[in-house]
């Protein structure tokens, strides 16, 4: 099958505009008639839901939690994207969506982008009447801050907790029509399986996580809005519950799988203290804004540090290589998140990492204390040089901003972030990579679509900060119900879709007979065994930096460890009552199959470009000298995979993509 | 550290459960209780016992799924955190260490540690919301500016994260804390000003049908809550509710 | 309005408001049981206004005797909806760790005050009222000298006082939480709120103590010297 993302025709800026007065509706009668699965409830699922329940559709909402609040969305810290130009510095939907493109490095669909860009501004003024509680200003206007990869202050948040207050929008809107009715709520829900009948989604098997039951559930149209799959690196910022299965299922009933090696490392991550570590922690890239990331310039004074004989506070400023501000002066600090990863992982590999491990650098907010301190003494008419009264100034407002990421910080490390400067090391944060979809955000399963992080659609190789979260919410709450209306129209006369049919039939079974196998496996290695291992082969082979040789040895190796996995598993409990072991060996088998066709894709794009560096493809001299290098001639696609049954064997289908409003460049934010 | 782990265990909503005890050794400072918890549920595995089952998902204090009454307390002994957050550094060698599910009439034990806090949703489809549409024709997010001090009150009292310790750390098993944080929330701000009388009524008819018990302002709760939720906000919340009965 | 007293928040309402009332008739007694210590005849003279005045004695005596039983009635009804709340108790619970003492034993030290006060009907009111109503003496005819006399005999007895002290101290621990906490029941909690502790605090320890020190005072005083 081509594939064929359906771009409108038309001029960029009018493609969404002409696209709505184009398409079909269904009438609010008829509406009723229709059901919709959404399956996910962070912040694409929950808008997608709350919003097609209030358009008339029958939804039916899953997650795997207990609540729909508390999707892994809620984890977002610091912020979210829109070209309001509430700051009146040059911001606008053009320059967001140039700056959404360039920050993808390119790989990413400018119909798409733009759309996104567009109806930014939207999202805000619908959270506000929802009575999301962002920051505001003394005036009582809305307050911005800055993300990486930007030159203007677009970025809203709730403190360090703006993916909570949005999420809880978005619950909320889905209360109410819960309340209604309208949404029919099925919490500690897993979904296991997509269900086509006539080549078109029609419903998903799931399993009641409480009792162990098998379910069938139909409707006229899928959406998944399941989220990203970095958790197939054991270690990331992921909640533990995130998972591919609902996605890669979906893989397997014929959607593609694109870009899946484009996983966005985050540089703020607090580093890991020993093998016990389950997961990882972010400290938001809004820290950025105020903190300086540096380590010291000698290596002695490293190896003193790593040895507990000095401490940072005893460095002195000559002594401190403040690596970011020094090879991009332009953006300093601000560099996007994977040039940001790239210069710590440089750094430490070179022997300056300052924690036991040595995979650790400093982020420093002793100089945004000093400065925000003396600000405050002479708005307040106190003594500015009085360098105690400044730092307890400075530390109030520091605490207003970051008081919760501060108090992280210190409950997980156990040291004073405002008196000594915070250890971070990049971590596995956020998957640009997803199923394929079109303009329409339907997967290349026909009544199937994928919302948020689950779908590659926006980002690109890289993603800039505070993006996500506006992705999502665009997807659910403007863009998804005006197409999937479109899809629906067709349906208004199908009447239910019934459940006792040979298909739903045949996906039941074949996930009841998974579940028999993986309990009765009796092997002799716990399910955190396997998904430890696989995650140490992601790290090392297809992490920051990757080259061909260690990507093919990762592909035998995962390979390899799956095969161990089916051989040697042991799931302990029945299959009919809460089995976390059993819950966790089915999403790791999918981690499993999904992790090799990564490490494929990573192999075949020889190119770096965004979060995927290919050690093989640098700039070998000018001023670019050492950084990536993008191979627009060869690469300029999206890689979309076909299941095929293996996943060596699935089968690359490019999407090329064309730029008609932006010229492709060199990525520089020297 | 060597440790003494006493734990609830439960097979399942109907069933009788009990204490039971398991050493642990090798637990580093570093550790978060979870994280402990991770080990001793990875060594039954391999003895071929069943794990001990517990709610967990983010694993860094927003999710509000950890939910374990330890030593007594709600989340443990430490202030400020939930049970992901609690570190092995607050206890000692030889400590013993007693784990329970959070209890009340209104959050049934599902399994071990695992409780069921629909509870809490269902008392926020109840008016948890603001009642406009989500077609994003609404107005400029900027048209209706407000006072900084009322909009972070309403923040702190949004960043309430449904876990429930209030609810078991509380000697009545009341919900009054967490179902205020979300009146409050709502009632400070002008959108959600519209609807106040009918939110509180209905949230709190349904909070009560829920079978919490009543608030006798021990202030358990605010000691015991992850998110330091304020008192305040029950204060608030009984003014709203008084005020809207005279009204309504 | 009228469903108000079936939720949480009604009753507790009515609860503080309840207790605020008796806390003004706590003052009010308190200052007439204080004229004891000072001047026999002004207490005798209040102590007539309050036992013959029709206001007093069909307005708010009702009320008083309402709000007691309201007052009772109402807490020991919350309290065992309160247990029933948590079916399965906790193996190990620290109440200590996050609320004080008197905040959680306000049903024991009420019920020790409860029992006091059917002691103190007993010796006080019921012959009051076989005084006034059994004996039919009627207010003009009544001996409104009696009350002093009446008041100090009862302190006679050192069982009586000590019965008397360890009610006034468990009323003390009582007042210390539900002064306060009548405050936030009724949505009072704001910045003035830290310095109303302080007095509600305050007025909880003297006034108990204030009994006290009367009941001992004359038990002291009338010991034959
Ligand atoms: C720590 C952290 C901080 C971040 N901060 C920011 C930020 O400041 N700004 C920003 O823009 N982005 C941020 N991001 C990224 C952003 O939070 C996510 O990309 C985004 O929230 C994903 O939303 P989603 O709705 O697509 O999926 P999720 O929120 O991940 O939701 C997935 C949903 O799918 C359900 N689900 C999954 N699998 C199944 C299944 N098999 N069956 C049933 N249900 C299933 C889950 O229950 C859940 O409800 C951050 C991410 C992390 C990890
Ligand atoms: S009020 Fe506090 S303790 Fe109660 S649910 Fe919310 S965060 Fe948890
Ligand atoms: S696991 Fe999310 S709050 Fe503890």
């Amino acid at each position: 099958m081509a594939l064929d993302s359906k771009i409108p025709s038309g001029p960029l800026a009018d493609k969404w505009t002409q696209y709505k007065n184009d398409i079909n509706l269904v009438n609010p009668a008829n509406k009723r008639l229709i059901d919709v699965i959404v399956v996910g409830t962070g912040l694409a699922g929950g808008s997608a839901a709350a919003t097609l329940a209030e358009l008339g559709y029958n939804v039916k909402a899953f997650c795997f939690q207990d609540s729909p609040r508390r999707a892994h969305s809620i984890a977002a810290q610091g912020g979210i994207n829109a070209a309001k130009n509430y700051q009146g510095d040059g911001d606008s939907t053009y320059r967001l969506f140039y700056d959404t493109v360039k920050g993808g490095d390119y790989r990413s669909r400018e119909a798409n982008v733009y759309r996104l860009a567009e109806v930014s501004a939207n999202i805000i003024d619908q959270c506000v009447a929802q009575g999301v509680p962002f920051a505001r200003d003394y005036g009582g206007l809305l307050d911005n801050r800055s993300f990486g990869g930007v030159l203007v202050s677009r970025t809203f948040y709730a403190k360090g907790q703006t993916g909570q207050q949005l999420l809880l929008g978005a619950y909320s809107a889905m209360n109410r029509q819960i309340g209604r009715g309208k949404i029919k709520m099925y919490n500690r829900h897993e979904m296991l399986d997509v269900v086509k009948v006539d080549g078109k989604a029609r419903g998903i098997i799931t399993r009641n996580l409480v009792t162990g039951e098998i379910e069938r559930h139909s409707a006229h149209a899928v959406v998944l809005g399941t989220g990203g799959y970095g958790n197939v690196f054991y270690l990331s910022t992921n909640a533990m519950g995130s998972n591919v299965t609902a996605a890669w299922k979906a893989h397997k009933r014929g959607a593609h799988f694109a870009n899946p090696c484009y996983t966005q490392i985050h540089p703020t991550c607090i580093p890991v203290s020993g093998d016990h570590q389950s997961k990882l922690t972010l400290m938001s890239e809004s820290l950025r804004n105020d903190g300086r990331i540096w380590v010291p310039k000698k290596k002695e004074d490293a190896e003193a540090i790593r040895a507990g004989k000095l401490k940072p506070t005893e460095i002195a400023e000559e002594n401190r290589d403040y690596y970011l501000e020094r090879r991009y002066p332009a953006f300093g600090n601000l560099v996007p998140r994977d040039v940001a990863s790239r210069a710590a992982k440089e750094r430490c590999d070179a022997g300056f990492g300052v924690n036991k491990t040595g995979e650790a650098v400093y982020l420093d907010f002793a100089s945004a204390i000093e400065r925000y301190g003396k600000e405050q003494a002479y708005v307040t008419h106190q003594d500015a040089n009085n360098a105690a009264l400044v730092k307890k100034l400075g530390q109030e407002i520091v605490k207003t901003k970051y008081g919760n990421l501060f108090q992280m910080y210190e409950k997980i490390v156990d040291q004073n972030p405002y008196e000594t400067p915070m250890m971070i090391y990049p971590a596995v944060h956020y998957t640009m990579g997803g199923l394929w979809v079109d303009y329409n955000l339907q997967t290349s399963v026909e009544g199937l679509y994928a919302i948020g992080e689950a779908n590659f659609s926006d980002h690109g190789a890289n993603r800039l900060g505070a993006s996500a979260l506006m992705q999502g919410l665009a997807d659910g709450y403007f863009v998804l119900p005006y197409t999937i209306g479109d899809y629906l129209s067709q349906d208004i006369r199908t009447g239910p879709i019934a459940t006792d049919t040979k298909e739903f039939e045949e996906a039941e079974k074949n996930v009841r007979s998974q579940i028999d196998a993986l309990v009765n496996n009796n092997g002799t290695k716990a399910v955190d065994y396997f998904h430890k291992k696989l995650g140490k082969i992601m790290w090392n082979k297809c992490g920051m930096s990757r080259n061909a040789k260690d990507l093919e040895s990762a592909i035998n190796e995962i390979s390899d460890l799956r095969d161990e996995f089916y051989k040697e598993v042991r799931v302990p409990g029945g299959e009919d009552e809460y089995n976390e072991e059993l819950a966790k060996a089915l999403r790791v088998a999918d981690f499993l199959e999904l992790g090799e066709l990564f490490a494929k894709d990573a192999l075949t794009r020889n190119e770096s470009c965004g979060g995927h560096f290919r050690e093989e493809s640098v700039e070998e001299d000018g001023p670019q000298k050492g950084e990536a290098k993008r191979d627009d001639k060869n690469f300029t696609f999206v890689s979309a995979w076909e299941y095929k049954g293996a996943p060596k064997d699935a089968v690359l289908h490019k999407e090329e993509l064309t730029y008609e409003n932006i010229e492709l460049k060199q990525r520089s934010y020297k | 550290m060597k440790l003494t782990l006493k734990i609830w265990r439960q097979k399942n909503a109907q069933a009788k459960g009990q204490m039971v005890t398991y050493p642990i050794d090798g637990i580093d400072g570093d550790m978060s209780f979870l994280e402990m918890m991770d080990v001793l549920n990875n060594e039954l595995i391999n003895k071929g016992d069943d794990p001990v089952v517990f709610d967990h998902d983010c694993r860094e204090g927003i999710c509000g799924s950890c939910s374990m009454f330890i030593n007594g307390e709600a989340h443990g002994p430490d202030r400020l955190v939930t049970t992901c957050q609690l570190h092995m550094r607050k206890f000692k060698d030889g400590d013993t260490i007693t784990i329970e599910p959070f209890r009340a009439g209104g959050f049934p034990v599902i399994k071990d540690l695992m409780v069921d806090r629909s509870a809490f949703d269902r008392i926020q489809h109840a008016g948890g919301f603001i009642s406009i549409n989500t077609s994003g024709n609404t107005q400029d997010a900027n048209a209706i500016p407000i006072e900084k001090a009322d909009a972070d009150a309403a923040f702190d009292a949004a960043t309430c994260i449904g876990c429930g310790a209030c609810v078991a750390s509380c000697k009545n098993s009341s919900a009054m804390l967490f179902v205020s944080a979300k009146v409050s929330q709502f009632a400070l701000l002008p959108q959600g000003k519209v609807e106040a009388t009918d939110r509180v009524m209905n949230m709190v008819k349904q909070m009560d049908e829920e079978g919490f018990g009543n608030c006798t302002n021990t202030g358990a709760c605010e000691v015991e809550c992850p998110k330091g939720i304020s008192l305040e906000n029950i204060a608030r919340m009984n003014r709203e509710y008084m005020s809207a009965s005279m009204k309504g | 309005m009228s469903g108000l007293l079936k939720s949480s928040i009604g009753r507790k309402v009515a609860m503080a408001l309840s207790g605020l009332f008796l806390v003004v008739f706590l003052t009010q007694h308190f200052v007439i049981n204080l004229l004891s210590v000072f001047s026999e005849e002004t207490h005798n003279t209040v102590s007539h206004f309050m036992g013959t005045n029709p206001l007093v004695q069909f307005g708010l005596q009702p009320v008083l005797i309402f709000g007691v039983f309201f007052h009772f009635i109402m807490g020991i009804k919350l309290e065992l909806q309160n247990r029933k709340s948590r079916p399965v108790k906790y193996v190990s619970y620290n109440g200590g760790a996050n609320a004080t003492w008197m905040s959680r034993n306000m049903i024991y030290t009420g019920l020790v005050v409860l029992a006091f006060l059917g002691l103190h009907f007993y010796d006080f009111f019921i012959p009051e009222l076989i005084h006034k109503y059994a004996e039919n003496h009627t207010a003009e005819v009544g001996d409104a000298t009696r009350y002093y006399a009446e008041t100090i005999h009862k302190f006679e007895q050192p069982w009586r006082v000590g019965i008397y002290v360890v009610s006034f101290v468990l009323l003390m621990l009582h007042l210390l939480h539900g002064f306060q906490s009548s405050f936030q029941s009724v949505g009072f909690n704001n910045k003035y709120s830290k310095a109303l502790k302080g007095f509600t605090t305050a007025w909880a320890i003297i006034i108990p103590l204030g009994f006290i020190f009367i009941a001992v005072y004359h038990h002291f005083n009338q010991l034959p010297h």
